[in-house]
């Protein structure tokens, strides 16, 4: 079974972006997020392409713990489409562009630390059992 | 909770007291209050600072393992906001790729289970191998069925569906004919067996059940050294029941298993169920003793309530009854229908306080599973981050 060339880049693809599972392959490639239109530098509705409620509700979370802004929330303004739209309102001069940017670096930074201490946690559990591993 | 005056500074920031307070969510008889998270900037008033901050964050995480086997992990994960634990379990349960089978060739199937059928069945049935060599598979995009326009547009700009490789597909044969049980094979007669009287399939045939176990990995290319030995593609449990056959019939098919994922098809999910509850509080506002403690000990779980002399000099008091272990408390809200207890215990959840349980189906381990949803999150932020820089360069 040879290795087309399409496959290869997918596979390269896939060890940079989603962890070593690979989920969602070349994904990586296209662009998933539109400004909609009627944006402004402190008002703005971003479309996050094939997104839901799962990054959708944390990002809004994360975001709104932000003081610059006056308002943030998502919809997901059709089922049937895998649409997921976010806006973004700041206060004052604040760039909605930043706040995003911060909101998912702040998100990502949550991501390293829950697994920095779940991993301490599990290995302390595993020390703590008479068994030494998996009890 | 729900109002705020303190009488000098109406703006001043929460005390010890009230920050513990925003962080139950109230059960009450009929009700339940104070649902809705409130440590947003700007909800309690300028001074109070409930703006993201990594540091404070990282102080406050906290994770207490209960339990970790390979099949089911218990843990409570303290410090979060719902929005966060939700995303993790969305995760768990949609989105982090396992391998099943997807594909199914029928050769022969003289059985009385129809094919279609017949394919549904295998396809639920979980995989396991080596660990590694399922990390190196990778995902294969199946083109959209022929028929579904909308499916064929929305793919169209996804880029190639995949072509069948080692690396992306894994080969699994099922070849069993079932028949009557001979002297000279089994040592047996399943005829003569059968003419005395004996009705039980399992002396009178051979193979009159086709398990998950008489599978056949067939490695392709690298998948030889991949899943060598041990590591072999294979059912997580060898006993389950695939199908039932008689003397005669017979099933011949092979298998293409893909990585997929749960939000496509269940079967595709790596757990069974990834759930989480939060922590039940109960607050024993004054003391209950003596009978009424022992009836109150009554109104919850098995050693949720725990019984103390009242006077802790004296072994002989009267009863006082404590809260031992809340772990444990469903919040079934009985002792609020009991009028003696009016007043004396009120009844919450923490907010923040997620007990979660992962149980695997088997493919990956449940502490791998949950590591795994968080690195997923993350490559999410990452990507996004990605495409954001993207956006402002107007590509």
């Amino acid at each position: 079974m040879a290795r087309t060339e399409s496959d290869v880049e997918m596979a390269d693809d896939a060890t940079g972006g989603a962890e070593q599972n690979g989920s969602t392959g070349d994904e990586f490639r296209k662009q998933r997020l539109r400004l909609l239109p009627n944006s402004t530098e402190t008002a703005a509705s971003f479309a996050f392409d094939k997104e839901d409620h799962t990054l959708g509700n944390a990002l809004r979370y994360i975001i709104m713990k932000n003081p610059d802004v006056e308002f943030c929330g998502y919809s997901i303004p059709h089922p049937s489409e895998a649409v997921m739209n976010l806006r973004i309102q700041t206060y004052d001069d604040v760039n909605v562009f930043e706040v995003l940017r911060k909101g998912l670096e702040d998100l990502s930074d949550l991501c390293d630390v829950v697994e920095d201490k779940f991993v301490a946690a599990r290995d302390e559990y595993a020390a703590s059992q008479p068994g030494g591993e998996a009890s | 909770m729900e109002g705020r005056f303190p009488p000098s500074n109406p703006w001043a920031p929460l005390t010890a007291e009230e920050l513990e307070a925003r962080k139950v969510v109230n059960v009450n008889a009929e009700t339940v209050t104070n649902t809705a998270a409130t440590d947003i900037p700007g909800h309690w008033g300028p001074e109070q600072d409930d703006s993201w901050n990594l540091g404070r964050f990282r102080d406050n995480l906290r994770i207490d393992f209960h339990q970790n086997k390979p099949h089911d992990a218990a843990f409570s994960l303290v410090g979060v906001d719902a929005s966060i634990a939700n995303a993790f379990r969305r995760i768990l349960i949609a989105e982090i790729p396992t391998l099943a089978i997807e594909e199914v060739f029928m050769f022969n199937n003289t059985s009385i289970i129809q094919d279609e059928v017949l394919a549904h069945r295998l396809g639920l049935i979980p995989l396991t191998g080596g660990e590694k060599g399922l990390k190196w598979l990778r995902s294969f995009r199946k083109p959209p069925p022929k028929d579904d326009f909308a499916a064929q547009a929305a793919h169209n700009d996804d880029g190639e569906p995949s072509t069948a490789s080692d690396f992306n597909t894994v080969v699994l044969g099922l070849k069993v004919e079932c028949r009557w049980a001979t002297e000279a094979l089994d040592g047996r007669d399943g005829k003569k067996l059968a003419k005395e009287g004996e009705t039980d399939p399992n002396v009178r045939y051979v193979n009159s059940n086709v398990y998950a176990r008489d599978f056949k990995f067939m490695p392709q290319g690298q998948q030889e050294t991949q899943f060598a030995g041990e590591d072999a593609i294979k059912p997580v449990n060898p006993d389950i029941l695939i199908a039932k056959l008689r003397p005669g019939q017979k099933i011949e098919l092979q298998c293409h298993c893909i990585k997929g994922v749960g939000m496509d098809h269940a079967k595709f999910s790596p757990v069974a169920t990834a759930s989480y509850r939060l922590l039940p509080q109960i607050n024993i506002t004054s003391p209950i003793l003596g009978a009424e403690a022992k009836k109150f000990a009554r109104c919850f779980p098995k050693g949720v309530i725990g019984l103390e002399p009242s006077d802790e000099s004296d072994p002989n008091s009267e009863p006082k009854a404590v809260v031992k272990d809340p772990m444990k408390d469903t919040v079934s809200r009985e002792c609020l229908r009991h009028d003696e207890f009016k007043g004396k215990v009120k009844l919450g959840r923490v907010r923040d306080h997620f007990i979660f349980s992962v149980e695997s189906t088997g493919q990956l381990r449940s502490d791998e599973l949950f590591l795994d949803s968080v690195r997923l999150l993350k490559a999410k932020a990452e990507r996004f981050k990605k495409h954001l820089s993207e956006l402002e360069e107007g590509r």
